[in-house]
């Protein structure tokens, strides 16, 4: 799809210059390498330790959300580009919908602990 | 051999019911006949070429107006048998399981594979042309959005006939949607059809996103952009939100289903109430994705035919944009008697309510914007102006189901189903039907046959009076949704036989708007002016149909309804032709067969997992797989439209000399 912006017709502004670069191959590498070790060490802990059930979930959602940056930062170029940062804007607005679907959830299923 | 093809065949296929054996035959016959045509008149490269493989954002949207225009007939056929059924006490036209089956295919239907392929067929129609762009910004990813919907539109209907139609309700709430309560295979049909028509609902709401933001004419700040642009814009932001949650509900009751998880079952530790509490949070924004663009017609039209700037530009940007957000903080109205307790029901309640507000703020600017106008009773403006009392006697029910404490009597009642048909119908079908009368010249240079199209609007209009209004009565004479037959001792009989003769009238209306059609093609009034209403946005300054590049020149947009503009200056004399020389070659995308290749293969896929055959599945995901790569391994996917055809084709519109 990458070529797809470029030949989307007409006015663009960037339409005949080169686009800068979607990061370096290193980039790609230390982002990767990052990602693999961020999936092993829930594994592991999982596996081969016997941490509580609690330690065990803060952990994974920690190293998710680490990753998730991560993976924003390294593959999907999140300080690139020029003009308002409406990827910016729009990843601040889905972490909020986010944050209400999980919260909202929690609030209202919460009766069936009343109820049961 | 015989005897065990034989009962692969009678579980295969439907049978056993003489409606469904009619349909087959019908089917049938309407594929011979296509594939007689397609042979006869050796028109296959043409449909391969022209169709199939276009990425044109015009040809785009007349396939989804007419897929949705057939999904239409379809919905409405359930509707009418579903009325016919309802028009007297102790009628057993339908049984209760066929019964089931026609009103989870009409709700299903209406909302995803009708309302939604017809806004995304206005979207693509409109938005370009308005925002004085070639394309969309993904012309490729339009094409695979569309041909996921087509697909995922026809793996749900054979359901009609192979394997037995989803008869869940159209939000198929489990328990009943586990293996335990629909063994068949019907609500997987359902999940796939979904599912993979979902893919490409999540696609065009990115591709209008990021096409409003980036690729509209220069000097078109965002509050220049015309009404319907900031509708399409606000409602695709809900669209990226909303519809993964869809994606990953039904996910997980395909995870129940397939591989025995018990996520919503009764037992195993699952609770049903969270599907309810999931599907909402999805379900609730989507009756704002396809309200916002009917909005925005409705702004476009009263300004044309008003012949006045909108009123409250801002106030009404303002008013899209928070009803996009508000609409994520009012699903919970939906469920207010599961017992959440009353400090949920009180949130949910305000919120919904709050909602009532931007919305009552539109309806006044369209009022203002008429105030003094000078009003022309066209087409389009004749359903605007249906909508708007249409649209507040829906809104002012709606209020009435958002009081908590009230709703417990009105719960799934028939009180709601006239409120959220009158809603929908009203603001909705009326919405986008004066869209396509609005912009139909525009996009196929005639006008739509106004006699009768007045037909149409009347009965549509007296028709939908006629089958809703007694039903909210019937919601509180105790009459339920979902119920297939009741008795002569519970005195719903006439106000049930008025419905029905309403819901008939309304399928009378669309004979005639079908009629409107065919007859328009060979008699309706030919455009050539490219401006045929004395329109105020830029689509109206290109001729109609417009070429396949739009704007020859790159147009400037320095103000709102900046056509008017530029009309008013040169006090209405007709725009003087664009020098040859000063036209350029321009670049456009070229077409590929690719994403018809690969929303086939997600057919595939998907016919696979809806009847578990594993090796049915694993072929087409290969196939979605292998076409994705070929796809990321071509770079040649873009042209330059030579000058001279450029040239060509304006001086033979007559706009370059």
């Amino acid at each position: 799809m990458s070529q797809q912006h470029t030949s989307a017709a007409g006015h663009g502004h960037h339409e005949h210059e080169e686009h800068d670069d979607h990061g370096s191959l290193k980039a790609y590498i230390i982002g990767f390498i990052l990602s693999i070790v961020l999936t092993v060490i829930p594994l592991l802990i999982v596996f081969e330790t016997s941490m509580n059930k609690t330690g065990v979930i803060i952990t994974i959602i920690t190293m998710a959300v680490i990753q998730l940056i991560v993976q924003l930062f390294f593959f999907m170029h999140i300080r690139e580009g020029e003009g308002p940062k409406y990827n910016v804007m729009a990843l601040i607005l889905g972490l909020f919908i986010v944050l209400v679907i999980v919260a909202g959830s929690v609030w209202i299923m919460s009766f069936n602990s009343v109820v049961q | 051999m015989y005897a065990s093809i034989k009962s692969f065949a009678s579980s295969f296929f439907v049978t056993g019911d003489p409606l469904i054996y009619g349909a087959d035959v019908s089917i049938g016959l309407t594929s011979i006949a296509i594939l007689f045509v397609l042979f006869y008149f050796k028109k296959w490269g043409w449909l391969w070429r022209e169709w199939l493989t276009t990425v044109d954002h015009k040809k785009i949207g007349m396939m989804y107006l007419i897929a949705s225009l057939l999904m239409l007939f379809r919905g409405g056929v359930d509707a009418l048998l579903m009325r016919a059924q309802l028009a007297m006490p102790n009628v057993h036209f339908l049984q209760a399981e066929h019964y089931n089956e026609v009103f989870t295919t009409h709700g299903t239907i209406m909302i995803l594979f009708m309302a939604m392929p017809m806004m995304f067929g206005l979207f693509n129609m409109v938005v370009p042309l308005q925002i004085g762009a070639r394309d969309v910004a993904y012309p490729y990813l339009n094409a695979v959005s569309f041909w996921l919907f087509f697909f995922g539109a026809m793996l749900f209907n054979i359901s009609f006939v192979i394997g037995g139609s989803p008869d869940a309700g159209w939000l198929s709430y489990p328990p009943l949607s586990e293996m335990s309560g629909s063994p068949g295979v019907g609500q997987n049909f359902y999940i796939w059809g979904i599912q993979i028509s979902g893919i490409g609902s999540l696609a065009t709401g990115i591709n209008f996103i990021v096409t409003i933001l980036k690729m509209r004419a220069p000097g078109m700040k965002l509050m220049k952009m015309p009404m319907f642009t900031w509708s399409v814009f606000s409602s695709s932001i809900i669209i990226i939100f909303a519809f993964p949650i869809l994606t990953v509900t039904l996910a997980l009751l395909f995870i129940d289903r397939f591989l025995g998880g018990h996520l919503f079952t009764m037992d195993g530790g699952g609770n049903p109430m969270m599907y309810v509490n999931l599907i909402w949070m999805w379900g609730h924004p989507e009756v704002y994705i396809v309200v916002l663009p009917a909005f925005g017609i409705f702004s476009e039209i009263v300004a044309t035919f008003s012949r006045k700037r909108i009123f409250g530009y801002k106030s009404m940007v303002f008013a899209l944009m928070s009803i996009s957000i508000l609409s994520f903080f009012t699903w919970v109205h939906h469920f207010f008697t599961m017992g959440a307790g009353a400090d949920v029901n009180v949130f949910f309640a305000i919120a919904t309510m709050a909602i009532g507000i931007p919305t009552g703020a539109k309806v006044f600017n369209w009022l203002f914007t008429m105030f003094r106008g000078r009003i022309r009773l066209e087409q389009p403006m004749l359903w605007t102006l249906a909508f708007i009392p249409c649209f507040v006697v829906g809104g002012a029910t709606g209020v009435m189901l958002a009081v908590a404490p009230a709703d417990y009597q009105y719960h799934n009642s028939y009180f709601l189903i006239a409120h959220f048909h009158q809603v929908l119908i009203g603001g909705v079908v009326f919405g986008y039907l004066a869209g396509i009368y609005y912009w139909w010249p525009k996009l196929f240079g005639f006008k739509l046959n106004d006699r009768l199209g007045k037909w149409a609007f009347w009965l549509w209009n007296i028709g939908f009076y006629v089958c809703f209004m007694p039903q909210y009565a019937l919601g509180f004479m105790g009459m339920t949704r979902r119920v297939y037959t009741y008795g002569w001792d519970m005195g719903w009989g006439p106000l049930n036989l008025v419905s029905t003769i309403g819901a008939f009238l309304m399928g009378i209306g669309f004979v005639f708007q079908v009629w409107q059609i065919l007859y328009s093609v060979k008699y309706g009034e030919r455009d050539t002016t490219g401006d045929p209403w004395d329109g105020r946005t830029l689509e109206w300054s290109i001729p109609s149909p417009p070429p396949m590049y739009n704007f020859a020149v790159v147009p400037h947009a320095g103000e709102r309804d900046s056509f008017w503009e530029e009309k008013e200056r040169r006090n209405f004399a007709p725009a003087p032709p664009v020098p040859v020389a000063q036209l350029e070659s321009i670049h456009m995308p070229k077409n590929s067969g690719v994403p018809f290749v690969f929303s086939a293969c997600w057919f595939v896929a998907g016919f696979g997992f809806v009847f578990g055959w594993l090796w049915m599945a694993i072929l087409g995901m290969v196939g979605v797989g292998v076409t994705l790569l070929i796809r990321s391994f071509q770079y040649d996917t873009d042209y330059y439209v030579p000058v001279e055809e450029v040239r060509e084709t304006e001086v033979a519109a007559g706009r370059a000399v």
